[in-house]
């Protein structure tokens, strides 16, 4: 602790530091004059734009489908692609991430196929999470994207500790954790940067201001200058940027996960950007927001700025582009008919992951169960076809029953 | 064989799994140099180094979420919460984290490695927040595993297996006995099992369970009504979660009559989750009620604290009436 002793009393309050935005590209896609760009090379830029835009069209084409009553629920990662696939595409692709719920994108950047996706957003029998949890609760292990849960900040701590056992394990790994600006208001944000700060801790915060938490504006979140100078509190390394600006967002990440990995600091990031549509498929925005405010911000649409950046510089083209809105369209649109067909996880998966392996008593309620819905199989078609009944079952589509 | 009290065997348990598996790591508040309030975590710092067993900054939540994404990744950790009353900040990284992982991931992930250990129990004048034993809200939590351990030899048989087993235990300490209870432990390692009761004493005539701490006060209990001509007999659950019903069931069959005894508040105790599993599956073999011997509706107070306890008179009253019924 320094000690630098004054005899008068001086109050502060944290206005005598101000925190400068990191950003690269204009709304143009044009670099700041003084800007440099970051180490991208064409096909890395390419691999990251087309994972923004596929995120964009499945977001696009899933809250038409829960309009249209063919999903219970859907979240929308519009105008956070360039944050939070920004971020993933600086990271290893074997580092963990430890998301909120509106990071989709991060899984198109590694590879998560749309029939994953999908298997998931309808819980039939090929989803990873055996139908258990609601729309969007992602998770796979092959490409080290940890299962969503839906309390908040939960997995911030979480990520501390994951690091901590990478560090330890020395495989040169580290965490990148996403959460909103509202989630860092819950105590286990603050518990994970204290605890990553003082055990030294390769994990990246990396918080996506969008300026709403459902309907809560940041102002009624927070007094002070954002989130980020709550890094100061810990002795944290801290940068804000741009987060409608992908390159910047890159280049941050990019040099974050280096005091990250190679110094084992964690350091948080302040992505600053905008939830352009509702919170989920159950908000309505228009109960707290203008549209104008929206309106401001989609001229500073992420996906465009990167969009017109490639194109100046000839890596990518309209034909490319139209070609590739077209048949990711259609993949979408094939991929959600297949997967809502599928029929729901068998009746063993209500009770097998609890623990390792079932217990006594788990078994014996089960087999109460299965007793139960033979003696009603009509009202439990689900359940009921997995016990090889003769059952009448309709095809499963949650929400159009 | 050793003679060792239950801190000595819980450390010497600690030893054992850290020595055996790198991936072991032991942390909390204090639990460092100090090796912790109690020190069950003494020289293991000096041991096997600062980074496999160290002081966390004071925030419990924090604690169980850097353990449970400590687990998620593949190691082992056992953390430390200084006293089970001060477990509910780190409630919802119990029971919406620790518990679920497995579940909602389909089996991707899970915290399997981890062990919590905490120290509950009253009848050490804590007043109300160094004497609560939080079991019930736990036991209400599939996906948890919860284990008591009675005495020394219990203590290190129970805790290695709690850190082996693959799916995350809530290991609750009876800390009146840490250094009360004295006993042999062997040197080398041993698990005991978990989800398995032992019966301690047979008997015809009732059958008396508890756990942890409270299976001293039961055996004082037990002694005055054999005096009485009473023949009791004695099960110690061991594990709360699952717990063992078919040796209660099979033990109130024999005998008709059931005491179930806890410190914690009467009302949505655990006595009454094994009073209502023995009634549905013993109905017709009962001769009596089933009572249960617990603490009162009420914080656990401090200057009456023997008055408010479960004591072996109160236990030995229950069991005379059940007997006269």
């Amino acid at each position: 602790m320094m000690t630098n002793h004054v005899h008068q009393p001086v109050f502060m309050t944290g206005d005598e530091l101000s925190i400068a935005t990191f950003s690269l590209l204009d709304a143009e896609g044009e670099l700041y004059s003084g800007a440099t760009e970051p180490p991208l090379e064409r096909e890395h830029a390419r691999r990251l734009y087309q994972a923004m835009l596929a995120t964009r069209i499945l977001d696009e084409r899933m809250m038409a489908a829960q309009r249209q009553g063919r999903l219970s629920f859907y979240m929308q990662c519009m105008g956070e692609e360039a944050a939070v696939i920004g971020a993933t595409a600086a990271l290893n692709d074997a580092d963990m991430i430890m998301a909120q719920y509106r990071e989709q994108g991060a899984l198109m950047y590694r590879g998560f196929s749309i029939d994953e996706f999908m298997n998931q957003l309808f819980g039939n029998e090929l989803d990873y999470g055996k139908g258990r949890q609601m729309p969007v609760h992602y998770g796979s292990r092959k490409l080290h994207y940890m299962t969503i849960s839906s309390p908040l900040a939960t997995q911030i701590p979480q990520a501390t500790g994951y690091a901590y056992g990478q560090k330890l394990a020395g495989d040169g790994l580290c965490t990148l954790t996403f959460f909103g600006e509202g989630a860092a208001s819950e105590g286990d944000f603050h518990a994970a940067l204290n605890m990553a700060s003082v055990h030294k801790v390769p994990v990246i915060f990396f918080c996506r201001n969008n300026g709403y938490a459902i309907s809560t504006p940041a102002v009624e979140q927070f007094a002070a200058d954002g989130i980020a100078p709550r890094a100061f509190g810990y002795h944290m390394h801290v940068l804000r940027v741009d987060g409608n600006d992908v390159l910047a967002v890159y280049e941050a990440v990019r040099q974050a996960r280096q005091i990250a990995v190679e110094h084992n600091q964690p350091v948080l990031i302040e992505a600053m950007t905008y939830r352009l549509a509702a919170h989920s498929s159950s908000d309505d925005p228009s109960g707290y927001r203008l549209k104008s405010e929206e309106e401001t911000w989609r001229l500073k649409d992420p996906v465009l700025r990167m969009q017109k950046w490639l194109l100046k510089r000839g890596w990518w083209s309209e034909e490319e582009e139209t070609q590739q809105q077209e048949s990711l369209r259609r993949e979408v649109l094939d991929t959600m008919k297949r997967a809502e067909k599928r029929v729901s996880p068998p009746l063993e998966s209500l009770v097998s992951d609890v623990y390792a392996d079932v217990t006594p008593e788990l078994q014996r309620q089960f087999d109460q169960l299965k007793k139960h819905i033979r003696r009603y199989p009509d009202a439990y078609p689900r359940g009921a076809r997995s016990l090889d009944l003769d059952v009448e079952t309709h095809i499963d589509s949650q929400g159009d029953a | 064989m050793p003679t060792m009290n239950m801190l000595q065997a819980i450390n010497n348990a600690l030893d054992i799994a850290m020595a055996e598996d790198e991936k072991v790591i032991c942390f909390g508040e204090d639990v460092g140099i100090f090796g912790g309030v109690f020190r069950a975590t003494s020289h293991l710092q000096e041991k096997y180094g600062k980074t496999r067993c160290f002081n966390t900054p004071l925030v419990e939540q924090g604690i169980i979420g850097f353990a449970n994404g400590l687990a998620a990744q593949g190691s082992v950790p056992v953390a430390e919460i200084q006293f089970a009353d001060y477990i509910f900040p780190a409630f919802d990284q119990i029971v919406n984290e620790t518990a679920k992982y497995r579940y909602r991931s389909g089996d991707l992930f899970n915290v399997g490695g981890l062990t919590i250990r905490t120290p509950y129990g009253g009848g050490i004048a804590g007043g109300l927040y160094h004497s609560q034993s939080p079991e019930a809200y736990f036991t209400h939590t599939p996906g948890l595993k919860v284990v008591v351990p009675r005495n020394p030899y219990q203590a290190k048989g129970l805790l290695l297996a709690a850190i082996r087993d693959p799916d995350p235990v809530l290991f609750l300490e009876p800390k009146r006995l840490y250094r009360a209870a004295v006993g042999e432990v062997p040197e080398e390692d041993y698990q005991l099992r978990l989800g398995e009761a032992e019966v301690i004493k047979e008997g015809s005539d009732i059958t008396v369970v508890g756990w942890g701490a409270q299976m001293e006060v039961i055996g004082k209990a037990v002694e005055l009504a054999e005096e009485q001509g009473i023949a009791c007999e004695v099960i110690d659950l061991r594990s709360l979660l699952p717990w063992d019903a078919d040796t209660v069931v099979e033990s109130v069959l024999k005998t008709g009559r059931l005491v179930v005894s806890h410190e914690a508040p009467l009302t949505g105790g655990f006595a009454g989750e094994i009073a209502a599993t023995i009634q549905e599956r013993c109905f017709l073999y009962l001769e009596s009620p089933i009572r249960r011997v617990t603490g009162l509706d009420t914080p656990f107070p401090l200057a009456l604290e023997k008055e408010y306890l479960p004591d072996h008179l109160k236990i030995f009253e229950a069991i005379r009436e059940s007997v006269n019924f």
